[in-house]
């Protein structure tokens, strides 16, 4: 695989979001529509010192992604009640046309006492376009599990070989805190298979291999067709170390598949990788790749996590 | 209305604190049976003394009741039956209520984890865990909860009790609907529900409050221990009034029946027990988390007193049928 980086698209700072939030936006999803591509991402609102809530915006952008023809001033989902399992955070919102509707699977974020979160997998469906959401119901459509017993999240979703399938995240381990180190998660891939989207069977298993080590945190896996063959694309890092030492941090992974059930790893041929200079020199997480005017394009966040925003590359050799 | 004559108190773990028991304080809630040839298996759920930032923990252990004489405690547990859970699982800071049952020559468990958060003091998840030594020790199924919450569950889901009727379980269980804000706490409630399934594993839930309301549009119900009797299946169930601290505290015994397990007439004035007039009693504040059981020919209640069991749990001998 072959990108051409077209350099940060989104700024966070100089855009009219950092008038309503905070910082950050994270894990841009794509959803492409008749004259536009509206791009939803996370920003932060701090509701105490050191405490972030994450809320789903979008932003619209010409073909072209120079242009914005509009963006988000309102709820587009608004977080979940007291005691629900999004009532922290959404983040990120993947959206996925199902005829006349968009249904979005969510990663809900609800504050723990031990562990820093939970997580679970919302589902809400939009009638306009992906103005704005409505929740199936107060709870997650995926969540923790006997053999997945927390932090299920991330998922993508597509219909593809006459089945939806949904490439999600879930937790295998919390380490213990370690002096001033907080407990830190270890999360791996999974796949769930579905006729409605609705009802999933999941195959309870790890599908991308490591390269770390065991404790290798996997997260937002992103797939393709091209062709006969499925691309998948995530971020990867240590479990330890990841926020400051950039050589630990976030990187981009990729797999390849020709059944969308046995993946092969080989991230030396994802074809993109950290710039030497810049927005993206230290860091790349959260893809999301996405088919628009026969051209393959997959958006990124850069350096901390997205805290200035997001750019997009696009395939050169699809 | 039902008439139960009170034997006494069972069990308190008061008589039982010792060295090697530092997991038995106080408490001794949500008891239920495991019947064997000379003796009947309580479990019940108790408490360390709490930690330095003042919270408890639950553990899940069991005594042993002289068949010819219920009164008569014949053995108590060394340990609880089950560790709590790993860090950031459901079940890592309690596991409570446990309601058992036989499955071939296993003891299979379902329990209630709890853990901790922040904006709302827990949630609950209920596990299952499995026993190869009559119901002494169980090791769990994995790490997660069996029951995940789904759009129409959305937290605290808790209280199991598990049946065998017809050939098909039955896990009676309660879901969280909504969390209230009352006097500056939360407070849960939540409402009665039922799944059913083959295995004991992959259960269907009925997605519907099976227990109408009657003590208030917000109450809480708990502790749904059904029983067959009379052609008919009858439930003993306790709730509460989340609205001020005197109310929230207070537990009450409910009643209902039905011919299908999943359609149910709540009859309250049935239930035909209520606390004790005797200022010594244990009882004499509440009766709570009610688990009806058949043994040689007669039928038992066993039931939390005070403080939802702080001190123990006491029996009661029904006097009649369950009609």
């Amino acid at each position: 695989m072959q990108w051409q980086k077209l350099g940060q698209i989104f700024d966070f700072n100089s855009s009219p979001f950092a008038e309503r939030f905070a910082s950050h936006a994270q894990s841009p999803q794509a959803l492409v529509l008749k004259d536009r591509v509206r791009i939803y991402f996370s920003t932060r609102t701090n509701d105490a010192p050191g405490q972030f809530l994450s809320h789903s915006q979008y932003i619209d952008f010409d073909f072209d992604f120079k242009s914005v023809v509009s963006y988000s001033d309102h709820e587009v989902l608004p977080l979940g009640g007291l005691g629900c399992f999004d009532e922290h955070g959404i983040f990120p919102l993947s959206p996925v046309r199902v005829e006349d509707k968009i249904y979005a699977y969510t990663n809900g974020i609800a504050r723990r006492s031990s562990v820093a979160v939970e997580t679970g997998i919302g589902f809400a469906v939009s009638a306009d376009d992906g103005q704005s959401f409505e929740r199936l119901g107060k709870g997650p459509l995926l969540s923790a599990t006997t053999y997945e017993p927390f932090l299920v999240g991330d998922a993508f979703v597509r219909f593809l070989a006459d089945k939806f399938h949904m490439y999600y995240l879930y937790g295998k381990k919390w380490s213990e805190p370690n002096g001033d180190q907080p407990s830190e998660r270890v999360y791996k891939i999974g796949h769930a298979i579905s006729n409605d989207g609705l009802v999933w069977n999941k195959t309870n298993k790890s599908i991308i291999s490591d390269v770390i080590d065991e404790n290798e945190c996997q997260a937002l896996p992103t797939v393709i067709q091209i062709r006969d063959r499925y691309h998948m694309y995530f971020c990867f890092r240590n479990m330890n170390g990841f926020r400051d030492d950039i050589t630990r941090g976030y990187r981009i992974g990729y797999a390849y598949s020709d059944d969308l059930k046995n993946w092969t790893r080989d991230d030396t041929q994802a074809g993109i990788t950290v710039s030497d200079s810049g927005w993206d020199s230290e860091m790349m997480c959260y893809p999301n790749i996405f088919e628009c005017n026969k051209e393959v394009y997959l958006l990124y966040n850069g350096n901390n996590f997205g805290r200035e925003g997001f750019g997009i590359a696009k395939l050169t050799n699809g | 209305m039902f008439k139960w004559e009170k034997l006494g108190k069972v069990f308190d773990p008061a008589d039982y604190r010792s060295e090697s028991r530092p997991w038995l304080d106080e408490y001794a809630q949500a008891p239920s049976t495991l019947i064997f040839d000379k003796f009947v298996r309580v479990y019940f759920s108790c408490r360390p003394p709490r930690d330095e930032s003042g919270q408890s923990v639950s553990y899940t252990a069991y005594v042993d009741l002289d068949r010819k004489n219920l009164i008569n405690v014949l053995n108590i547990a060394d340990k609880p039956i089950l560790s709590l859970g790993k860090r950031g699982c459901f079940d890592e800071f309690g596991t409570y209520p446990t309601s058992v049952i036989r499955v071939g020559k296993e003891v299979w468990a379902y329990y209630a984890g709890w853990t901790r958060c922040v904006s709302v003091p827990f949630n609950v998840g209920i596990g299952i865990a499995k026993s190869n030594d009559d119901g002494k020790t169980f090791k769990r199924l994995g790490d997660g909860p069996i029951l995940p919450y789904t759009p129409e569950e959305p937290f605290t889901i808790s209280g199991p009790k598990i049946r065998k009727f017809n050939n098909l379980f039955y896990l009676f269980y309660v879901a969280g609907n909504e969390w209230l804000e009352i006097d500056g706490r939360s407070e849960i409630s939540h409402r009665i529900r039922v799944a059913t399934s083959k295995d004991g594993l992959n259960w269907k839930r009925q997605n519907e409050d099976i227990i109408s309301n009657y003590w208030d549009e917000h109450e809480s119900q708990a502790s749904p221990d059904v029983i067959y009797a009379n052609g008919k299946y009858h439930m003993f169930f306790c709730g509460w009034v989340p609205k001020n601290f005197r109310e929230t505290g207070a537990r009450k015994i409910g009643y209902a029946s039905s011919g299908d397990l999943i359609n149910w007439t709540r009859d309250d004035s049935k239930a035909g027990i209520a606390v004790s007039d005797k200022s010594n009693d244990f009882d004499n504040e509440m009766v709570a988390y009610p688990h009806v059981f058949e043994l040689d020919g007669k039928t038992y209640m066993l039931y939390l007193g005070n403080s939802v069991g702080r001190h123990g749990f006491g029996i009661a001998e029904l006097k009649g049928e369950l009609t």
